[in-house]
Order: C-alpha cells, then sequence, then structure tokens
C-alpha cells in the first residue's frame, strides 16, 4: 500500500480579518492540484465504510478515483447519480459526523477531504455547459410544494422521465433556506440559482408567491388544476421563542427574521435594498447550531462590534458543523458556554439592552443523550447587549396542515410519510424533508426528495 | 407579476387599485391580505385585501403613501404591473351570522370593509359601517360602502360632513341605544390608535370586537416571528394566526412600541429612494 500524507489538504480560506467585514465566500475552494494531491490520499478500501456514512450514499472512491484520473466529467456523472446538489452539499454538509466520520484514514490520520472533492468536482461541472435536456412526452401533471432543497430534488427526477412539472413557493424566489437562511459568505446564491436554472432548462416550471392551503389548496392542485400527483416539501420555517420574559423588547428577533432581511430581502447590500436591518453594536446570538453560526458571523459581516453566541450547553454539544465553529472563532466571535439565558432587559423606550444568564454546569445525560446542563447557583449576571437574535429550532409550518384534510401530522407537527416512498396518509401525496423530519440537513432533504421522486414516478406507472 | 386594471386617488395620499390576481380573488375572504414587493431588492408589505371579483379575477386593495415602499406602490399607474403578489395571507374574519355587525373603519381601513359589509349584509346580518376622518375630504368610499351596508354612519373630527366626533363616539352612542341599533360584534380596522381606542370603548359593554393588527412583517408566511403581537399574554403571529384578534386580548402597548422599530431605518429609505428616482428620472 503506498504511504498516504497524514493530512487533510486544507482549503484555501480568505484572511479571517478581511472576510469577517464582507459576504464574499470564505471558502475560496481546491485548485486542481489540491484536488489530485487529495484524490490520492483515497485508500480505496475494498468495503468503502464512507459510503455508508453518506446519507444518499455517494459512490465517493469512485468519484474520487475519477478525480485522481483527471477524469472531471466521470467523476461528476458518478457523483450526481447519486446527489442531485453537490455543490450544494460539498459546502454544507456536516461531513465530520457523516462520510469523513467514517473514512478509514481517519483511525490513524484525518479523514480525506470528501466534502471538499465534492465541492471540487461540482464547481468543475458549473464551468462546463449543462447537458440535460428533457422534453414533456407524459400527460400526467406533478406539483411540487416548496423550492427547497427537497423540493428541488424532487422535480429533476420526473422532469428528466417527461413528466410536466410545476414547483410552488410561497415566497418570491425559490430556494427554501438555501435562499433566505444560508448565507452568501457560505454559500453563493449562484450556486444556488445554476441548479435552479438547470430544472427550469429542463422545462420545470416554478411559480413563486403562491401558497398551497391560502393561495389554492391541496385538494385544488388534484381537482381545479388537474395534477396526478402531489410531493410536499415546506420545509420547518416557523421559529421557536424561549417564552422568557423580554422576547418581545424592540432588538430581539428570531434568526429567520435577521437572516431573511439580510440574505432573501437583501440586507447586506443597503444601496440596492430597501428592507432594514437591525444591528446594534453588541450582538447576542442563542443557541450554536448552524443557524447561530450563520447568524453570529453575518452580525459581525453587518458591522457588530461584539458578535457573541450564549449557549447553555459547551461547545461539545453545539450542533454547527465544526468548520463554521473554527471560521467563527477565527473572525472574533466570541463564545459563552454553559450560560443559559434567563430574560432580556430593555431599557424605557422598550429597547433591548441586556441579557440576564445563568452560569450551568453539565450533569446527566438528558433525553436526547447529551448532557443536562444544570444551573450553578448564585451565578447570574447581566450581558449587555443591543440586539438579541434566537436561533433555537424551528418547527414546521402549519399553514398547509391547518387547512388539508386527512393529512397526518404527528405530535411535532411534522407529517406523517412513509421512509422508504414518502407516502403520507392522503393517496397520490407524498412528502419529504424538514416538513417530514422537523428541521435537519440539505443532504437528507435531497435524500427524500429524490426517494419520493421515484416513489412518483411508480404510482404513477401502477395506476396506468 | 399582477397587471393594474384601475386605479383612482382617494386622497392626496391614498390611492385605489384594481388588480388582475385570478388565484387570490377565487380564494379571498373579508380580513385577509396580500403581499407585495414592487421592484428587485424592495421590501414586502403586507395589505389589506379591501374587495375581490371573484368572476373577474380581480383584487381591489387601497394604499395609504407613508414611507418608501408605499409611494412607490402610489407611484404605480393603471397598465403597470406589481413586481410580486401574494396571498391571501392570514386568517378571514370569523362571525357567527344573524347577528349585528358593525365595521369601523378608519384611513386607508375603511377600504377593508368593503368585501365585509358585502358578504355579511349578503348572507343576512344587520351591518352597519362607521367611518371616520379628520374632515370630509379625507373620508374615503363612503359612496362604494353604502349600497354594501344596512346602515353607514360617517364621523369627521371637524363636522365637515354627517357626526361631528370620533368613531368611537358615534359607537358608544350606538351601544348606549341598545338592539337593534346596539352591535352584537364590532371589526375596527384602521390606525392603531383607533383600534386601541374601539377596544376600549367596547371592553366596558362586552361587545365582542376584532381588531386587524398591523404589526411590521417581513415574509408574511409564519417563517420571522417579526410579525408577534401579545394577544392575552402570549406571542402570536400576525400573518398566520391573525391579522384580526380579540380586541380586548391585545396588548396594544407592545404592539405600537414594536411598530416603531425600524423608524430611523425606514426615513433614510425614504430619503434614498427620492434621491434614486432622481437619478432614474435625469
Ligand atoms: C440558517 C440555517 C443554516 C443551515 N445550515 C445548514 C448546513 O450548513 N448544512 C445542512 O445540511 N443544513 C443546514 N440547515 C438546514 C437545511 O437548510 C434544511 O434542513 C433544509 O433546507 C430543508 O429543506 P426542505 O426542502 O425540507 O425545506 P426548506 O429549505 O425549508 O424549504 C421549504 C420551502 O417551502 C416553502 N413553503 C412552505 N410552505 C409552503 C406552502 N404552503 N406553499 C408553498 N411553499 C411553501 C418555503 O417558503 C420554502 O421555500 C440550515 C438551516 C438554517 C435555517
Ligand atoms: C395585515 C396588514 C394589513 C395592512 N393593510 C394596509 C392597507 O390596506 N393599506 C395600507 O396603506 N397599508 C396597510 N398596512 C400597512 C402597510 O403595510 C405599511 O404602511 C407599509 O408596510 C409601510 O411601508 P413603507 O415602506 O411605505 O413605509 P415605512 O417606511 O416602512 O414606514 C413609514 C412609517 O409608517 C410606520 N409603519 C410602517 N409599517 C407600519 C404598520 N404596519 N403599521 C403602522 N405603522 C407602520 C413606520 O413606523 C413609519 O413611521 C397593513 C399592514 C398590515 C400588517
Ligand atoms: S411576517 Fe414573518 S412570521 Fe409573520
Amino acid at each position: 500500500m503506498p504511504i498516504k500524507r497524514a493530512d487533510k489538504t486544507p482549503m484555501p480560506v480568505r484572511e479571517a480579518q478581511q472576510r469577517a467585514h464582507d459576504f464574499i465566500e470564505v471558502n475560496e475552494g481546491y485548485t486542481k492540484a489540491h484536488a489530485a494531491f487529495e484524490a490520492e490520499r483515497c485508500l480505496r478500501c475494498q468495503d468503502p465504510v464512507c459510503v455508508g456514512g453518506c446519507p444518499v450514499n455517494v459512490p465517493i472512491p469512485e468519484f474520487i478515483h475519477a478525480v485522481a484520473m483527471g477524469d472531471m466529467a466521470g467523476a461528476a456523472e458518478i457523483l450526481r447519480s447519486a446527489n442531485p446538489l453537490p455543490a450544494i452539499c460539498g459546502r454544507v454538509c456536516p461531513q465530520e459526523s457523516q462520510c469523513e466520520a467514517e473514512c478509514s484514514m481517519t483511525q490513524r490520520f484525518s479523514p480525506v477531504a470528501i466534502g471538499h472533492l465534492e465541492r471540487f468536482v461540482a464547481d468543475w461541472e458549473r464551468t462546463q455547459p449543462p447537458s440535460v435536456q428533457a422534453k414533456i412526452t407524459r400527460t400526467e401533471k406533478i406539483a411540487i410544494i416548496g423550492a427547497g432543497p427537497s423540493g428541488l430534488v424532487c422535480a429533476g427526477p420526473p422532469a428528466r422521465l417527461g413528466y410536466p412539472v410545476t414547483i410552488y413557493e410561497a415566497l418570491h424566489a425559490a430556494g427554501g433556506v438555501l435562499r433566505y437562511g444560508i448565507p452568501e459568505f457560505r454559500l453563493p446564491k449562484q450556486v444556488l440559482d445554476w441548479e435552479i436554472g438547470l430544472l427550469k432548462s429542463m422545462g420545470v416550471e416554478i411559480v413563486c408567491n403562491v401558497i398551497i392551503g391560502k393561495t389554492l389548496t391541496l385538494d385544488e392542485l388534484f381537482g381545479k388544476m388537474g395534477y396526478a400527483a402531489v410531493f410536499i416539501g415546506t420545509g420547518a420555517g416557523l421559529p421557536q421563542f424561549l417564552g422568557i420574559p423580554g422576547e418581545n423588547l424592540n432588538g430581539v428577533m428570531s434568526a429567520n427574521e435577521f437572516l431573511t432581511r439580510v440574505n432573501l430581502m437583501g440586507g447586506y447590500d443597503p444601496d440596492t435594498a430597501d428592507t432594514p436591518v437591525k444591528v446594534g453594536k453588541r450582538m447576542a446570538v442563542i443557541g450554536a447550531g448552524n443557524t447561530a453560526m450563520d447568524a453570529v458571523r453575518t452580525s459581525m459581516r453587518m458591522g457588530a462590534e461584539k458578535a457573541m453566541v450564549v449557549y447553555r450547553r459547551s461547545d461539545k454539544e453545539m450542533s454547527a458543523r465544526v468548520e463554521e465553529y473554527h471560521h467563527a472563532m477565527e473572525e472574533g466571535v466570541e463564545f459563552h458556554w454553559l450560560t443559559n439565558p434567563l430574560e432580556i432587559q430593555g431599557n424605557a423606550e422598550g429597547w433591548a439592552t441586556g441579557l440576564k444568564c445563568q452560569k450551568m454546569t453539565l450533569g446527566e445525560p438528558d433525553a436526547s443523550g447529551r448532557a443536562r446542563p444544570v444551573p450553578i447557583p448564585d451565578s447570574e449576571f447581566v450581558l449587555p447587549v443591543d440586539n438579541v437574535i434566537l436561533a433555537i429550532g424551528t418547527t414546521p409550518n402549519p399553514l398547509l396542515t391547518r387547512t388539508t384534510s386527512g393529512l397526518l401530522t404527528n405530535k411535532k407537527g411534522c407529517l406523517v410519510a412513509d421512509e422508504k416512498t414518502g407516502l403520507t396518509s392522503k393517496a397520490l401525496v407524498f412528502a419529504g424533508g424538514d416538513a417530514v423530519t422537523g428541521a435537519a440537513t440539505v443532504i437528507l432533504a435531497a435524500g427524500a426528495g429524490k426517494r419520493a421522486a421515484q416513489a412518483i414516478h411508480e404510482a404513477l406507472e401502477a395506476r396506468g | 407579476m399582477a397587471k393594474i386594471i384601475e386605479t383612482r386617488q382617494l386622497t392626496a395620499v391614498t390611492k385605489y387599485f384594481r388588480i388582475e390576481a385570478p388565484l387570490i380573488a377565487a380564494s379571498a375572504r373579508p380580513g385577509q391580505f396580500v403581499m407585495l414587493r414592487v421592484r428587485e431588492g424592495g421590501e414586502r408589505i403586507p395589505i389589506t385585501i379591501a374587495d375581490y371579483d371573484r368572476e373577474l379575477g380581480t383584487i381591489t386593495i387601497v394604499v395609504q403613501a407613508v414611507g418608501a415602499t408605499t409611494q412607490r406602490v402610489c407611484a404605480l399607474k393603471t397598465g403597470d404591473d406589481i413586481l410580486d403578489v401574494a396571498g391571501p395571507m392570514g386568517g378571514h374574519i370569523e362571525i357567527a351570522p344573524g347577528g349585528h355587525v358593525c365595521g369601523v373603519g378608519g384611513g386607508f381601513g375603511s377600504a377593508a370593509l368593503l368585501c365585509l359589509m358585502r358578504e355579511f349584509t349578503a348572507r343576512g346580518d344587520t351591518t352597519t359601517a362607521i367611518l371616520g376622518a379628520r374632515n370630509k375630504d379625507l373620508l374615503i368610499l363612503a359612496d362604494e360602502l353604502r349600497p354594501l351596508c344596512t346602515h353607514l354612519e360617517i364621523c369627521t373630527d371637524d363636522g365637515s360632513a354627517g357626526f361631528k366626533g370620533f368613531v368611537t363616539q358615534r359607537l358608544a352612542q350606538l351601544i348606549e341605544a341598545g338592539p337593534p341599533k346596539r352591535p352584537d360584534s364590532v371589526v375596527a380596522i384602521g390606525p392603531m390608535a383607533m383600534m386601541r381606542a374601539v377596544a376600549e370603548t367596547t371592553r366596558g359593554p362586552k361587545v365582542k370586537t376584532l381588531v386587524s393588527m398591523d404589526p411590521l412583517m417581513v415574509d408574511g408566511t409564519g417563517m420571522c416571528g417579526g410579525c408577534r403581537v401579545t394577544v392575552a399574554g402570549k406571542a402570536q403571529f400576525a400573518c398566520v394566526d391573525g391579522p384580526c384578534f380579540d380586541a380586548h386580548e391585545v396588548d396594544f402597548d407592545v404592539a405600537m412600541r414594536r411598530n416603531k422599530a425600524y423608524v430611523q431605518e425606514e426615513k433614510r429609505a425614504v430619503d434614498r429612494a427620492a434621491c434614486m428616482d432622481r437619478r432614474e428620472t435625469a
């Protein structure tokens, strides 16, 4: 066996002091030389365990081998056969807990940079003329509700098979969280626009400003509109609040509101956008997931002097991708671990001025398996703040389920759907992504969209 | 894109638009609203659906120019397109049939009474519309509303038309008069201060009252929580749980404070818009 280099080829990144003040992508991407070198690190295991770590089972050693051989077109084809959003997943997947966690190299060295290579191949693909052509040859129309990753992915395969496909999106632009949530410095919108362009070139129609359950009901999609099957990919966009005193003070908002103002509404460029964004000197973000990292790093870029994360557990329990955490630290984000927010204090005009917190310590594991944070007596203190951003999770939006009969949901408001096919409690209605799982990941949403696409085709074929 | 097929200037700052929006016209109900955007980079703003014509596939909106975006809307003419119109958003007004419904409208809120009065009159309710304005020239849509309701009451602060005084004074008189003048339920739509005054007027005599809250909104689909209002001590999202709430449960202090959150930024937006428009016309 050839001797492999121990360390992952580092991703070239923009200098922290500079990038912390603009929205240009942080990671610059591998050069050809980086990619060739990194691809050689892959051991091409007989039993590639990394593939099992990938929620959509990308044939990882095969695509990496193609990169090593300089066969970019081949690599792109292998990648896309399993993952329809490689340029996006290469950037945002939590590789460290999926494929790269399983990589055989991980036992002794650092894993192969599967995510970086995936991104490299997908970015190359975007420089090539798109090859997909599709023609409408079938009469059964398919409607997709929501243009997030699950809906976008679900649209591709049926369009390729000749079905007329329409995606209905409530907002004025397609992309779901990829548009309104994940910021430009992590996922440039041109990457998303390219994927959407690809779908449009295959004849997929995207109709924005239509809220299913309001503008049209689900039943009307079948009746009045004549669709034969429907996929629901409406996500889990409803932000949760803590329910602590002071949450309705001015200057307190959900991460969804803050990020939507900046991303979807273009607030990061006040020269062209009308939507105002409130940025004080001291911004505290509560939570430690990807949403919290995006919010805190966006605060910094919007001009906050102090951008802070406040989390009641420790860095071990945080759910954000490690890369985002490292980048946030490099950029100067302040982390307050084991700190539980109790109350938001305000001034006479009703503006937030302070976040009253309590120090915590870790106890026995709780229901989630993570160590339970326990308050330390008499440890209360007030963190001076101008803004508080809540990034403590989201749940499925009840808009559609409230207006549709016969669509079963569980206690958490998630749609009940078959794991393999995505079939819901209503005939010919399929669902996937965050609407079914609760807030999860892009790759899980994409995988669910892809499986449902197959199931829809089979159901329509069976119906004849 | 939605085409504007009719416009009318109602007052110096208030404009009436009829726009082509067949899907919205088909499903709209009284009390609901649309989110609209007039240009790339523009804000999404909520505007009440004043009326709809299911057959013609049109909706009516009435917009009062108060800031950058509403000024841009009011600059649009017949034949122009509105970039994005999404809706109908929010829940509709539900009142048990057979009673006496009184709609109180102030400012652009009077417009929302059009479909409300028409639908409730049509199903056999007794309906009263109370319109208020500072003076006769600021009064809007009285002629359009008259045939749609059983009684039309006009109030002006200076007495230049109808009752001299506030809508709440006239409303108090009707309540005091007892049935058949006393309404069983009241719906107030207009400036927050007026809705709050209506709430106080009906609280004592225990007349069921709904107010149409107009907090700042971003998406209008329940995704941001920016529109939260405190109702019965609990945070509610006006865009999905409202926009109409029990007037006696709404915390108006919090609502009024929250609406001022972006005042400085809004002022800047108006200046900038004026600047951009000058550049465009130059
Ligand atoms: C700030 C943030 C950062 C994240 N970072 C990461 C990350 O780094 N890596 C990762 O893997 N995951 C990340 N996630 C999670 C990931 O984005 C989601 O799991 C994924 O987007 C879910 O996809 P979806 O298709 O189910 O729904 P969504 O992306 O939520 O899209 C749903 C779409 O449906 C539309 N819709 C909703 N209701 C209706 C209706 N009734 N009619 C019409 N349209 C409707 C919505 O407007 C939306 O556009 C992040 C999430 C957030 C919020
Ligand atoms: C459910 C709902 C229905 C509405 N219906 C209508 C309607 O039918 N016609 C209409 O003209 N307007 C309506 N509004 C209000 C309208 O949305 C705002 O006037 C608009 O968003 C202001 O945008 P702007 O950029 O022009 O002004 P901005 O620059 O944003 O604001 C200008 C001034 O108005 C104040 N303001 C902004 N938004 C509101 C608000 N929501 N309530 C009170 N004061 C506000 C600001 O504090 C500021 O002082 C409605 C609002 C809601 C929430
Ligand atoms: S406007 Fe965003 S949740 Fe209501």
